[in-house]
């Protein structure tokens, strides 16, 4: 098989990538803010539904998180990763939602 | 469903899923075409039913039609958007929500389903429930001027039932 | 190539934005639904903008592997129809258990 070490790790050869790295750090950064700020809705909201949505809502702003992470590392390959959390968010969400409609999961 | 509209179906869900497997792994020599082969197989065996009911539903116009209202609708998510940012940064938040609903003309699985994620998308309105019998939506609104571009407007209804061809 | 980089800072600039407006949203509403009116759809923009930057970064930086950026499309697509659905979900759950929705004069929940 070829060498595919080579192929998932490849380095920049000019020095503007420098600075998109760094902003990049500081987006990444600002939307740790915002998934502290959403945190709190988690701890404190009266009821169950609340807590639920701000759950759903930091999966989605790690999804961001992570694809950015990728281009810092200098992975561009890294994004089945993010892919893959997005369902897995997606589903966990209808799930707790039809538990909470009906009490139960499944009526067998 | 006849055995003809089976075929088509079995056809149809295989290549979409070996389509799948091509864009997600970039690798094309022999050995994993061939696996990508056999997964796809499978996976069109257990569930090829889910996804095509019969041969005459007339996709290729829907889809193109349903290609050029997603730009619409792009610029209507920009839009209001930018109305919902005004709101939230106020300091008096202007904001009156209310449930309506309405009637519309769709009756298809797929019309109902588009125009339920329109809804939710469009800032301002949420979809809450739809009845698929009668093609009723209910909706909570932010304020008065979204739903009124439901309830009175329905450019969006207009859209979508021509997109469908209900 | 510094015209690209411009353009992608300001996509990411005004992706970042908008999901300020919506964790800010879901601190400031008083109510459950108003709540998921300003999350649900300003972070779905907002994600969609950041992963239109960075596209454009891509096919600008790393020539050789134009298909990944294939699968940033397929993402974007995803979140465009997976975000709302959940909101849906949840919404429906709590109405159909009966939480009142918030009328202008009440106090906060």
């Amino acid at each position: 098989m070829e060498a595919t070490g080579e192929r998932f790790h490849l380095k920049p050869s000019r020095k503007r990538e420098e600075k998109m790295i760094s902003i990049f750090l500081v987006i990444a950064l600002l939307n740790v803010v915002t998934i502290l700020l959403c945190l709190y809705r988690a701890v404190v909201g009266p009821g169950v539904f609340n807590r639920v949505a701000a759950v759903n809502v930091i999966g989605t702003k790690t999804v961001v998180l992570l694809v950015i992470m990728g281009y810092i590392f200098e992975r561009p390959l890294f994004v089945d990763i993010p892919l893959l959390y997005a369902m897995l968010n997606f589903i966990g969400t209808l799930v707790f939602a039809k538990y909470l409609e009906r009490g139960e999961l499944c009526s067998w | 469903m006849s055995r003809g509209e089976k075929g088509f179906g079995i056809i149809v869900t295989f290549c979409v899923m070996f389509l799948f497997w091509l864009i997600l792994s970039e690798l094309f020599d022999a050995f994993h075409l061939i696996l990508g082969g056999i997964c796809s197989a499978i996976v069109t065996l257990i569930s090829h039913g889910l996804m095509v009911k019969g041969k005459s539903q007339k996709m290729l116009p829907k889809s193109l039609r349903l290609l050029f209202y997603i730009p619409w609708q792009l610029w209507q998510i920009v839009l209001a958007n930018v109305d919902v940012a005004y709101r939230v940064l106020h300091p008096k938040m202007p904001i009156n929500p209310l449930v309506i609903e309405f009637e519309t003309s769709l009756r298809g699985d797929f019309a109902l389903a588009t125009l339920a994620n329109s809804i939710t998308l469009t800032p301002g309105t949420i979809t809450i429930f739809v009845e698929p019998g009668k093609g009723k939506f209910w909706v909570h609104a932010l304020a008065r001027e979204p739903a009124d571009a439901h309830l009175v407007d329905k450019t969006m209804q207009r859209k979508v039932a021509h997109v469908f061809m209900e | 190539m510094l015209l690209v980089n411009v353009i992608v800072t300001i996509f990411l600039a005004i992706g970042m934005f908008f999901m300020f407006i919506g964790a800010i949203g879901l601190l400031r509403f008083p109510d459950f639904y108003t709540r998921l009116h300003a999350t649900g759809k300003c972070d779905t923009l907002g994600e969609g903008l950041i992963i239109v930057g960075l596209i454009i970064y891509h096919l600008f930086h790393y020539p050789g592997t134009s298909l990944a950026t294939v699968k940033l499309l397929f993402l974007i697509i995803f979140i465009f129809i997976a975000n709302p659905t959940a909101i849906h979900a949840i919404v429906k759950a709590a109405y159909r258990r009966g939480l009142k929705p918030w009328r202008w004069g009440e106090g906060r929940r």
